[in-house]
């Protein structure tokens, strides 16, 4: 990804309106409050981290900003928009990419097809273009291709580039995930327990990583994880769920401490 | 960042030769192979078997249709038959009332089916996997009947069908109309294989694809999924039904019976038999779906359907992901040999 094409694009706005704020978001399931009432801000340019117990609701936040569950009250606004009203395949376009929990990807498709799919929005052609190659669309298909070299390369992906992604170890399978919600070039990065099934020295280094994506690229990132370790040292936020309900939000350290979250995670907690 | 060792080790398999040349190296090779022989097939050939690979090609291009569909987008149609009739009575209605010359209908019946696949593939993506296949049967059986509706007799000729005249090497070409028609479906396969080769790696392609894979994620990185699907569907019929137009063209006839259920499932046979998602596989498919039956009877007339069931289920057995794994595993196995032979 080429910084000059988009300098620092979430840490150039600072009008002092959240990049994405969630109002009051409820989702039910049949009889469970998977959310209930979930109120938070995130401002460009943070990396914020979402925490709580199994179950505590935060990949259905996560799918209802890909639009993939609605909310049955409330409101989701990105860049002071609401995104309620768009249907899920118009989410990637205004910017909000993610990878997903139990892995997502094109089982039979490539590393770098993968990844290009991902970059999906960012060129336009049509059935018939495609089909008889026009050069407009080829090199358009081209610079894509060089972006996605160079995404598949920063991530250390390069020599897989042309396998099957079926194949791979899933740790590598998380980073062909990062890849391909990268190419899109966002604004929020929605990351759902990227440290899944790494070793301790990997996490250190995905840690790294996603400040780096962040520091690099002024994307903003909402952050699901289970290792304390990796979100207490990464955020600048954070926010702790459980069954549904914010039980906390602020600094690490804060919320480290917090006793709500130590009795939420002892499973003691009764909301 | 550093590579790790379990990647390093997969690494070697990323740019694989095989005796020396490149895949695409060695596709360009077998490609220009396989045309010159094309081309210099039917003049040793006599008038009926260059007619029967000319059905060939045709099987093949309507193969290749239903794997756009069920091998690139993953959607299942057992009413392939249908488009295939609908191209031939494009065809044969504009030849026979209207006098429309043989090649301009041809675009005709693709623009016809197109619309027809596409309407068709609008409701259809509410059904999924096997409710589809439900839903496509219903066009397949319903269509013969729909051609023989009196209201229609006057273009479609009812039961009785369309005849349709031959037609001559045009610019006075020293060649017999059977040759002839070869060679104008070998210019058409060729053009429909190449468009199709290259949606395939395109954009579009990649969005089939990625569809069939996993159609959430899909969604999630932008991909208009209903809109793509009803577009597989109508170019997927569009290929079909070029290959019913030619089909009216080459057999000089069409009725309502030549186009059952029966017809749909041997496409599926042959998309089978040549390899899911593998485009060239559909040249397979067309062979086999066009000489094993006769194979069959040649082995035994009473019996014909039992031997050709006992010949699918051997294929299925010895390439159990088609001709495209076992085309795979060949060329594996040559690569290793002449490495070891270094
Ligand atoms: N599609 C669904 N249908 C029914 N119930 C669901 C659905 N998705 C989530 N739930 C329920 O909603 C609640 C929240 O689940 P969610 O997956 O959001 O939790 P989570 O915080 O991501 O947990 P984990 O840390 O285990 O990933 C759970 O009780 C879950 O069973
Ligand atoms: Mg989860």
């Amino acid at each position: 990804m080429s910084e000059a094409s988009r300098p620092m694009a979430g840490l150039a706005r600072d009008d002092g309106r959240p990049l994405l704020a969630v109002s009051d978001v409820v989702v039910r399931f049949g009889g469970i409050v998977a959310l209930d009432g979930i109120t938070f801000d995130l401002p460009a340019g943070r990396i914020l981290g979402l925490i709580g117990p199994n179950g505590a609701g935060k990949t259905t936040l996560f799918n209802c900003l890909s639009r993939l569950y609605t909310p049955v009250s409330g409101d989701i606004s990105f860049e002071g928009e609401s995104i309620l009203r768009r249907p899920p395949h118009r989410i990637a376009e205004i910017g909000i990419g993610r990878t997903f929990q139990n892995l997502a990807l094109f089982k039979g498709m490539t590393v770098v097809d993968n990844v290009l799919v991902g970059g999906h929005t960012r060129t336009r052609s049509d059935f018939f273009s495609d089909a008889l190659g026009l050069p407009a669309v080829r090199d358009r298909d081209r610079g894509l291709h060089h972006d996605a070299k160079e995404i598949i390369d920063y991530l250390g992906l390069g020599p897989l580039a042309r396998l099957p992604v079926a194949g791979l170890p899933f740790g590598t399978q998380k980073r062909v995930e990062l890849a391909r919600a990268l190419v899109m070039r966002p604004k929020l990065l929605l990351l759902d327990e990227p440290a899944g099934g790494l070793n301790h020295e990997e996490v250190a280094e995905l840690g790294r990583l996603i400040r780096r994506i962040r520091d690099d690229h002024g994307i903003t990132i909402l952050l699901v994880e289970h290792h304390m370790g990796l979100v207490m040292s990464v955020s600048d936020i954070v926010v702790a769920l459980n069954f549904g309900r914010k039980i906390c939000e602020g600094a690490p350290s804060a919320v480290q401490q917090d006793p709500a979250v130590i009795a939420a995670y002892l499973g003691t907690a009764k909301t | 960042m550093a590579v790790r060792e379990d990647i390093a080790e997969t690494a070697v398999a990323a740019t694989p030769r095989f005796g020396g040349l490149t895949v695409p190296a060695w596709q360009r090779l077998i490609t220009i192979a396989a045309l010159l022989v094309a081309l210099a097939l039917p003049l040793f050939l006599k008038n009926f078997h260059v007619f029967q690979l000319t059905l060939v090609m045709i099987y093949s291009i309507a193969i290749l249709g239903l794997n756009l569909l069920t091998g690139i987008n993953g959607q299942f149609s057992l009413g392939h038959s249908a488009f295939y009739a609908i191209g031939a009575y494009t065809t044969a209605v504009l030849m026979d009332r209207f006098g429309v010359p043989y090649f301009l209908t041809l675009p005709a019946a693709g623009i016809v089916c197109l619309v027809a696949g596409f309407l068709f593939g609008l409701p259809a993506l509410r059904l999924e996997g096997l409710y589809l296949a439900l839903a496509t049967f219903a066009l397949a059986v319903a269509t013969p009947q729909l051609l023989k509706l009196s209201i229609f007799e006057h273009w479609t000729g009812g039961v009785q069908g369309i005849v349709i005249i031959k037609p001559d090497a045009p610019f006075g070409l020293p060649l017999s109309q059977d040759r002839w028609l070869y060679y104008f479906t070998l210019a058409i396969l060729v053009l429909m294989f190449a468009a199709a080769m290259r949606l395939v790696g395109s954009r579009t392609g990649r969005a089939l694809k990625a569809i069939r894979d996993n159609p959430l994620a899909a969604k999630a990185m932008g991909v208009d999924t209903a809109l793509y699907k009803s577009l597989a569907f109508g170019v997927s019929a569009l290929y079909t039904g070029v290959a019913g137009s030619l089909g009216a063209i080459v057999v000089q006839f069409v009725a309502p019976d030549s186009f059952t259920f029966f017809l749909a499932v041997s496409f599926l046979v042959g998309l089978v038999v040549g390899g899911v998602g593998w485009i060239p596989g559909a040249l397979i498919g067309g062979i086999f779906i066009m000489y094993i039956p006769n194979l069959a009877e040649q082995v035994s007339k009473g019996l014909a359907w039992a031997v050709y069931g006992v010949i699918l289920i051997l294929v299925i057995y010895v390439m159990p992901t088609g001709a495209a794994g076992f085309v795979r595993l060949v060329a594996g196995r040559l690569n290793r040999l002449m490495s070891s032979n270094r």
